[in-house]
């Protein structure tokens, strides 16, 4: 099945177990809009995977209900899809997406300011471009979410956000304006001509140097607001005797809330000698880490698993080259069989192909070792997780987001398609891809 | 990093195995010039295939060595018209033609990517030097053989010449390449139009032709050469002479629909024999290609596959469906690693893509044996399981075009040169500590840096690439 195929129930389609008090029914008052058969349907949550199993969709955009075809009551007049394999809609944990456009050229690449090593108040949201040409290729494989923003590359990038690959602008795009601060502590942060960072030493010195200033601002604010709440007490109060606010920044503001475990850190390191400088500073300053690309983690499994960190991995087809030589297609089965959460990203390309695509990478974790739903789970419900996103995507499940992805067959096969997907209950690719 | 070398140590393979019949059994065998045979059988034998076929009717020599296929698949060895392994260096940044520049002086045969391009089942490659030149040099064609006594960590190195394919005069063989469109676009000494680029490359070839000439008028018509009369030699114009005369082939990146009908309007002019290599849109003007395919001054296009299109304008047309339109248009197609930008260990993959849009799987599979060959003058040695050509195969897990199928061996004129079962094989195959170089890779436009052009400012890198700090290896 290579097309996308649509039809209209023209009643109850599925009579084969109308026993009513087992049959599954929309909850009163909810109206499907789309039912997405599946012949075998992952919906990564705790239903499993079933077969023959239908997924209904109501006009708000969420899931109504996932059930077993013979069992499920199609409301009349409801559009349905079918397809061979139904996914949700997959969850791309790493990416530049929409930052780092398709030509390559300066109009369309946003992805790393150099101007300063450490910018934490760049906002993805500012940068992200809803309308770039590899948003809708990328969405045609099945990707729905997304957690793009600014590439490793300097000692801090900027902000991610995570967005839907839908809507014209990025306000109608954004599930979350800011998920992370990105760091990296490798060579490809480090500065030549006597600059800073020269060295990974001076990288740790200067991100431990931000982060203290960030605790005095903090000491600050508190100290600030209890004396205000004491100022305000006094009958007497004149608003011009308020005590002075410390003044705003908004790049320590943004430390503070890395502090504050409002905001993860994710931190780009791919040898195990950076791997453990960043746990290093997630010990000091009890940062809400998560490790970025962490191309030696298999050699670092004991540490990173006491760590209690997630893992967004490195693309499996990125090139072994340099800090990134000792590469492996198997790291993703070692971090999961260790008990590690982890993610396998899309991540940041310089040249070709300018957008990697999550799909095609988990499937080379599939062939290596891991099984075919734990590299699900990479790019569906612990890609979810790890972006604390998984209330709203990541699986199939009554009251979630319906973001779904449809296959002509094993998802991970190089000649099976991806015929159709969905967000938030609307079609929003159809061209097998 | 080991070194690149081959294996001895097990009972089949090595030297031994050319004295001995080897036969394979019981696999699903793809021959490409014939149908697949299920429970086949291919024997091999001194380096070369000996017979092809299913069990009741083929005869196995009772002194053969047997290798028991059953529930594999057997390929022949799979071929490369377009790779950059080797830590290669071709033209420098003197002049934007270089056809003196021999990429073979510059290849590393102890680099971890010959290796893997085992891995993935590779056995014949096309080097090539870079596209930032209109003209960056000489290129060589090799085997991955086995070369006695040259065994992991033993210290035997292993000479480019002992890989090198040779013509039938003995000399190394290997075919020229060009580059259009905006990879040669640079500063001075370089230029930086198209039209610009045509021009010199038109004055190049005629240079070339005026030498050729002389040089004929210098000689007799018992092949001695009068020394007063002929022109001082020049490696260069030797080389394009090749080109002349149709004996080396132009292997041409080329990717704008515009730019691959320069290259063959200069094919007309010059009567040269030309595969056009990467062509993103060349599915937008497949009749042209084929209509100088007819004429024998393309011998095919070189197709290669990237995951999403761009990286840079001209290449935003990318597609997964080049493969299928071509091979539909009557045009011969093979598909490239172009190694580093995609990654050997996964060749068949990208076949295996084109499959996904379309392409039949029998073109698929002979764009990665046959059809490369072809376009590599090596069709009569390589590209088929057929008796009488070199004993080059591979031994899948499965089905050729499934990502669960594994390279389980591979085998170069009747020797084993990889075997996923031997640790060393496998860490390259998968990856991990000692695979991988820990140095950059070299040619154009990989890395990062930027570049000024028509007012606009281009960009490489800048970001999460283990390439991010290769500023210089952009272009040079």
């Amino acid at each position: 099945m290579n097309t996308l195929i649509i039809r209209h129930t023209s009643g109850l389609a599925h009579r084969a177990a109308l026993a009513v008090a087992l049959s599954l029914t929309l909850a009163s008052g909810a109206l499907a809009q789309l039912a997405i058969i599946g012949e075998r349907v992952f919906t990564m949550g705790p239903a499993g995977t079933i077969d023959n199993a239908v997924v209904l969709i109501d006009d708000k955009g969420k899931i109504a209900l996932v059930g077993p075809l013979a069992s499920t009551t199609i409301p009349a007049g409801t559009r349905t899809i079918n397809a061979k394999v139904v996914t949700p809609g997959l969850v791309d944990a790493r990416s530049t997406l929409g930052l780092s456009g398709i030509t390559n050229s300066r109009h369309d690449s946003d992805q790393l300011e150099r101007s300063a090593p450490v910018q934490p108040e760049l906002r993805a949201l500012d940068a992200y471009n809803p309308q770039e040409p590899l948003v809708a290729f990328t969405r045609s494989f099945g990707i729905t979410t997304v957690n793009t923003g600014h590439a490793p590359g300097e000692l801090v990038s900027g902000q991610t956000l995570i967005v839907k690959l839908r809507g014209e602008t990025v306000d109608a795009a954004t599930v979350r304006p800011t998920s992370m601060v990105a760091a990296t502590l490798s060579p490809q942060a480090l500065k030549d001509g006597g600059k800073s960072p020269g060295t990974r030493a001076k990288q740790m010195a200067m991100l431990r140097a931000e982060l203290i200033k960030a605790q005095e601002h903090r000491r600050a604010m508190k100290s600030h607001a209890d004396k205000l709440a004491a100022h305000r007490a006094k009958p007497d109060a004149k608003p011009e005797d308020a005590p002075k606010p410390p003044e705003r920044n908004l790049r320590t503001e943004m430390f503070v809330r890395v502090l504050e475990r409002e905001l993860p850190i994710a931190i780009t390191a791919h040898r195990a000698q950076d791997i453990a400088s960043a746990l290093r500073l997630k010990e000091e300053f009890e940062l809400d880490l998560i490790l970025d690309g962490a191309c030696e983690a298999g050699t670092m499994i004991e540490q990173i698993k006491q760590a209690g960190v997630p893992v967004v991995l490195h693309p499996m087809m990125m090139r072994a080259v340099g800090e990134t030589e000792n590469a492996s297609f198997e790291t993703a089965a070692k971090l999961k069989a260790a008990g590690i959460t982890v993610a396998i990203q899309s991540g940041y390309e310089a040249y070709v192909p300018k957008a990697r695509i999550i799909l095609l990478e988990a499937a080379i974790a599939a062939a290596n070792g891991m099984s075919q739903q734990d590299a699900l789970a990479t790019i569906t419900i612990d890609a979810a997780r790890i972006l604390r996103i998984d209330s709203r995507v990541g699986s199939l499940e009554p009251g979630k987001d319906a973001d779904l992805a449809m296959y002509s067959g094993d998802p991970f096969e190089y000649t099976t398609r991806c015929i159709g997907v969905v967000i938030d209950g609307q079609i929003v690719s159809d061209q097998p891809r | 990093m080991v070194a690149f070398a081959l294996a001895l140590m097990h009972g089949v393979a090595g030297a031994q195995a050319q004295e001995t019949p080897v036969a394979f059994t019981g696999a699903r065998v793809i021959p490409v010039d014939a149908p697949e045979i299920d429970a086949g059988v291919v024997v091999v034998h001194k380096g070369k295939i000996v017979a092809v076929g299913p069990a009741a009717t083929t005869a196995i020599a009772v002194d053969a060595k047997r290798v028991d296929c059953a529930g594999k698949v057997i390929m022949p060895g799979i071929v490369d018209t377009h790779s950059h392994l080797g830590g290669i260096a071709g033209a420098d940044g003197s002049s934007t033609v270089q056809p003196d520049v021999r990429v073979m002086d510059s290849i590393n045969p102890a680099d971890s990517g010959f290796r893997r391009a085992l891995a993935g089942g590779l056995t014949t490659l096309n080097i090539m030097p870079g596209s930032g030149h209109l003209l960056s040099g000489q290129t060589v064609y090799v085997k991955l053989r086995a070369v006695p006594g040259a065994e992991p960590r033993d210290g035997v190195v292993v000479r480019i010449e002992d890989l090198a394919i040779r013509n039938a005069d003995g000399t190394i063989a290997g075919g020229i390449k060009m580059a259009n469109g905006t990879n040669p676009m640079r500063d001075a000494p370089f230029s930086s139009t198209r039209g610009k680029h045509a021009a010199i490359v038109r004055q190049m070839f005629i240079d070339a032709q005026q030498y050729a000439r002389k040089l004929a008028e210098a000689t007799a018509p018992d092949g001695t050469v009068n020394a007063e009369k002929a022109p001082a030699r020049d490696l260069g114009k030797e080389a394009l002479g090749k080109a002349l005369s149709r004996s080396a082939i132009i292997h041409h990146h080329t990717h704008r629909a515009d730019d691959i009908a320069t290259v063959l309007r200069i094919s007309e002019e010059f009567n040269l024999r030309v595969v056009l290599q990467h062509v993103s849109e060349a599915s937008l003007i497949p009749a042209q290609i084929k209509e100088a395919q007819d004429a024998g001054r393309v011998l095919g296009c070189s197709v290669i596959l990237i995951d999403s299109p761009g990286g840079k304008l001209e290449a935003v047309n990318l597609n997964y469906d080049t493969g299928r339109i071509l091979d539909e248009a009557g045009v011969l197609v093979c598909f490239h690693t172009d190694d580093w930008i995609t990654d050997s260990r996964l060749f068949l993959r990208m076949a295996a893509l084109a499959v996904r849009a379309g392409m039949k799987r029998d073109s698929a599979i002979k764009a990665l044996t046959i059809n490369g060959a072809i376009m590599m003058d090596l069709q009569d040695r390589i590209g088929t399981l057929t008796p009488g050509k070199d004993a080059d195969l591979v031994i899948l897990s499965g089905d050729p075009f499934s990502v669960y199928t594994k390279v389980e061996q591979t085998w170069v004129e009747g020797s084993l040169v990889f075997d996923r079962s031997r640790p060393v094989d496998r860490l390259h195959a998968v990856g991990g500590w000692g695979a991988g170089r820990d140095q950059e890779p070299y040619f154009c436009c990989f890395g990062s840096g930027s570049f000024a052009f028509k007012g606009q400012q281009y960009q490489f890198g800048g970001g999460n690439s283990a390439a991010t700090d290769a500023a210089d290896t952009q272009a040079k």
